[in-house]
């Protein structure tokens, strides 16, 4: 177990080094700087600011300097803005960002599999229709159209939630509805196919014959079993909830960290471009090897040191 | 087992929500006892140092913390505010101000002569990085100071020195510019050239990052900012004028999205939403909606034309383009927000003479007239000239929006119908457009440009041969001239007569197609009183009331 994880520990920081590297060569293959806007400014202050950013140095200097930033944790200034560096940006992000999607991934795991097992288990009679329409319209409805639906007959229109800001529970009810939408039909769709797969298995015949109750049957034999492929993408769904979604947080005027992954691409931020895949890809890092660990637990069959027979 | 962990995860979720700061005082509308005015500021100021403040989600909060030596008054009036009043010497270079009596920095420090000194050469001192530092260029030696690349702190120190300001007392500073500068009393009205406390900017040097240290010396203070969230303002006690304010606090939101901004509006959750979504103004205007306010803006949206492809050099080729848009239509049914069809390239809002009766774009009035049927015969002469049969198809550069992309649309129309001639709509990212311009790699590229000052300066200048800002390629000695003069006379109404005389030649030579002037479109409730506009600045709360 132990050797197990200090040689994922090892590919993950090879990993990380790897996205590190494509990244900041990459962006700066991009065309535009972080000081191109409508107001221009004269090249005497574009020089200056240049400098002030250590933007004027080669980029195999900038390079390495933030390699060796990096190694203390330190992601640097941020270009956009005087005030957060991008260390701030995401220690004030992230618990914004992590608590919604907590809140998102909890509806969105609950209700997917509530719906796509009770889907399987009306297989092709109404009650399995009806869960399916409402998954395929969750994949399909995107989350901006979704949360502005919300925002206008739920906020506005019956005044029952605030339509934006961030602060309070009523404020986190519309953005984490909508941010579960999406995942939940995912997870409600997978869990269908997996579940009705997992019951025409003989085990369940046979645990049937045995005379088990009916509920009985189903949490404790099939549901184990169906789980499997949900939790296997759960790891990137849980990644991609807790890290923050651009459209939700600027929709609802949530100060997450979402719309500084977006938001920095197109300001040519660097330093917070930099800042966001780095922890974006430790995020997606760290996931994926506790999925790995959740699968022994669910899978007994599943060895984690490799061949020891 | 399962039914157990589901119960666990539920018990979780009640947990997480349950947790967070407790609620901000919302939705319910500010009395008259209480005079809160909630506004959308959209982001994070990037800074609220006066010095290095750059954008409208900076400025906009400053100038509600900050005030400089002269400020507007609700009528647009410049007068005096810090200073008591103010001497030229004849020659126009100097200026000497004296400071009221008696004031107060928000934390009860004096206000001296000295903190406008450390703040201009704060801003100036290269290694501050400021974006506006070349607001403080009319100042003597303030360009050299900028943009110097002196390494060595005592010849450094001597550049600082030698710039033109200088307090010689407590309460009074002196000011020498480089040239005579007719519009240096707006500038002192700049967020620039507002004043920093210098105490406390050498004891905690990150003073404006943070509302429990952030000092100011206009009529609101700052007691709160969550970064990202909101800030909230409230009175400056210490305010000279402070009579004049009635709000007790201002809250500031930063939501992103402009149709939320609507919403929150509707929702009772803010009095004031600027800007409104485009697509929402006609409504509300054919509505006649009490609320909306549609003003004049300092700025001017165009398109350049790189006069150094062939056939733009032909200067009959691009009047023929400019006279064949309908302006007026486009305004009117695809913009739709209010704006000015532009001919010319200073927009309303700037008065040229001392009573400030006469508006400087109203007495020029159109300095070119669309006609399509005169369009189509300079087309041919201009073409017949480049010898050639045909306008070949050309490239029209826009950064990706939505309304640079209808109004793109809109005037490629208008030119295949009036004058048979097709160009390509290319859409590009703003960061790349920028990159395209400045290596002259474009046909016609969509452009726009936000007046600093209250002076046609401020747009006559982009277009000399010398400025960084003229894309087109475009210059003209005699347009030069006349600049060169306005930029330094003091006669007011020499230095107007000669910018007349200049905007009238770069129409001649038609380099840019001024398509529109902007209009400012925001809601405000009705029941928010004394909120004013100044043509360069956001909406102003200062003396705002909620009645």
């Amino acid at each position: 177990m132990l050797s197990y994880m200090v040689k994922r520990l090892g590919y993950s920081l090879v990993t990380l080094w790897t996205v590190v590297t494509l990244t900041f060569f990459l962006m700066h293959l991009v065309p535009g700087n972080p000081f191109d806007k409508e107001g221009r400014m004269p090249p005497e202050i574009f020089e200056n600011l240049m400098k002030y950013y250590h933007l004027d140095q080669p980029l195999l200097l900038q390079y390495i300097h933030y390699l060796k930033s990096l190694l203390v944790f330190d992601l640097g200034p941020s270009i956009k803005s005087d005030v957060l560096t991008v260390n701030d940006m995401i220690v004030q992000g992230f618990p914004v960002s992590l608590q919604l999607g907590i809140d998102a991934l909890i509806l969105a795991v609950f209700f997917g599999i509530l719906l796509g097992t009770f889907a399987a288990l009306y297989h092709n009679r109404w009650q399995d229709y009806l869960s399916m329409v409402v998954a395929i319209i969750g994949i399909s409805v995107p989350g901006f159209i979704l949360g502005t639906l919300l925002i206008h007959y739920l906020a506005v229109g019956l005044g029952l939630f605030p339509p934006a800001l961030w602060g309070t529970w009523q404020h986190a009810v519309l953005p984490s509805f909508a941010l579960s939408f999406m995942p939940m039909a995912y997870i409600a769709r997978l869990m269908r196919s997996s579940m009705l797969e997992v019951l025409e298995q003989d085990y369940i015949l046979t645990a049937k014959a045995k005379g088990l109750r009916g509920s009985v049957v189903i949490v404790k034999h099939a549901l184990r079993n169906a789980l499997l492929p949900v939790v296997t993408v759960l790891g990137v769904i849980a990644a991609n909830l807790v890290t923050g979604s651009f459209i939700i947080e600027h929709l609802f005027g949530i100060p997450g960290m979402g719309e500084m992954f977006v938001k920095s691409i197109f300001t040519r931020d660097y330093p917070a471009i930099m800042g966001s895949t780095v922890f974006y890809s430790g995020i997606l890092i760290f996931l994926l090897f506790v999925i790995d660990l959740v699968y022994t637990w669910i899978d007994p069959r599943i060895k984690l040191a490799g061949r020891d027979s | 087992m399962k039914i157990r962990l589901v119960g666990m995860v539920l018990v979780l979720a009640i947990v997480l929500t349950s947790c967070v700061p407790p609620a901000m005082q919302q939705k319910n509308y500010s009395n008259r006892e209480q005079q809160i005015m909630r506004v959308n500021n959209r982001e994070e100021p990037s800074s609220l140092h006066p010095g290095k403040a750059a954008s409208p989600a900076d400025f906009w909060p400053v100038d509600h913390l900050m005030e400089g030596l002269m400020k507007r008054t609700p009528d647009g009036k410049l007068v005096p505010g810090m200073a008591r009043d103010y001497r030229m010497s004849p020659d126009h270079r100097t200026y000497t101000f004296t400071l009221k009596e008696g004031l107060k920095w928000s934390n009860g420090d004096p206000i001296t002569a000295g903190d406008f000194e450390y703040a201009w050469k704060y801003a100036l001192n290269p290694a501050t990085g400021a974006q506006y530092a070349y607001q403080l260029y009319y100042l003597q030696g303030g360009r050299a100071y900028n943009t110097t690349k002196e390494t060595d702190p005592v010849k450094k120190k001597k550049l600082e020195d030698k710039v033109g300001v200088k307090a010689l007392d407590e309460y009074t500073l002196e000011v020498v510019l480089e040239t005579p500068t007719a519009f240096f009393l707006d500038l002192c009205s700049f967020f620039t050239y507002y004043p920093v406390n210098r105490k406390v900017q050498e004891e905690f040097r990150s003073w404006d990052k943070h509302s429990r240290t952030y000092v100011s010396n206009g009529p609101f203070k700052l007691v709160q900012w969550n970064h990202k969230q909101d800030m909230v303002m409230v009175k400056n006690e210490n305010y000279y004028d402070k009579d004049s304010v009635k709000l007790k606090e201002i809250h500031w939101y930063m939501v992103g999205d402009e149709n939320t901004s609507m919403q929150m509006y509707r929702a009772g959750q803010i009095d004031l939403v600027y800007p409104i979504p485009n697509e929402l103004i006609p409504l509300m205007k054919n509505k006649k909606d009490p609320e909306l306010h549609i003003v004049p803006d300092l700025s001017i949206y165009y398109y350049d034309i790189n006069i150094r492809k062939k056939p733009f050099n032909n200067v009959k080729i691009r009047k023929a383009l400019s006279m064949a848009i309908n302006r007026q239509e486009l305004v009117e049914d695809v913009a739709q927000g209010g704006q000015k069809p532009a001919y010319g390239i200073v927009p309303p809002g700037i008065p040229e003479t001392e009573d400030g009766k006469r508006d400087f774009q109203a007495f020029s009035g159109s300095l070119f007239q669309e006609d399509v049927k005169e369009a189509k015969k300079l087309l041919a002469e201009g073409l017949k000239e480049e010898k050639l049969a045909k306008l070949p198809t050309f490239n029209l550069l826009y950064n990706t929006s939505t309304i640079h992309k209808i109004i793109a649309e809109a005037i490629q129309e208008m030119w295949r119908k009036n004058l048979g001639v097709d160009c390509n709509l290319q859409n590009v990212e703003q960061q790349v457009k920028m990159e395209r311009m400045r290596k002259g790699e474009y046909q016609l590229v969509r452009d726009g440009w936000l007046g600093d000052y209250i002076d046609p300066m401020t747009f006559i200048e982009l277009f000399t041969s010398e400025s960084t800002q003229n894309f087109s390629g475009w210059n003209n000695e005699e347009f030069d001239k006349f600049t060169r003069y306005a930029q330094s006379s003091i006669n007011q109404e020499m230095r107007m007569k000669a910018m007349h005389q200049a905007e009238q030649i770069i129409m001649d030579h038609m380099p840019i197609l001024p398509i529109y002037f902007y209009t400012k479109s925001y809601a405000l409730k009705s029941r928010v009183g004394g909120v004013f506009n100044i043509v360069n600045r956001y909406p102003m709360m200062m003396y705002a009331e909620i009645q």
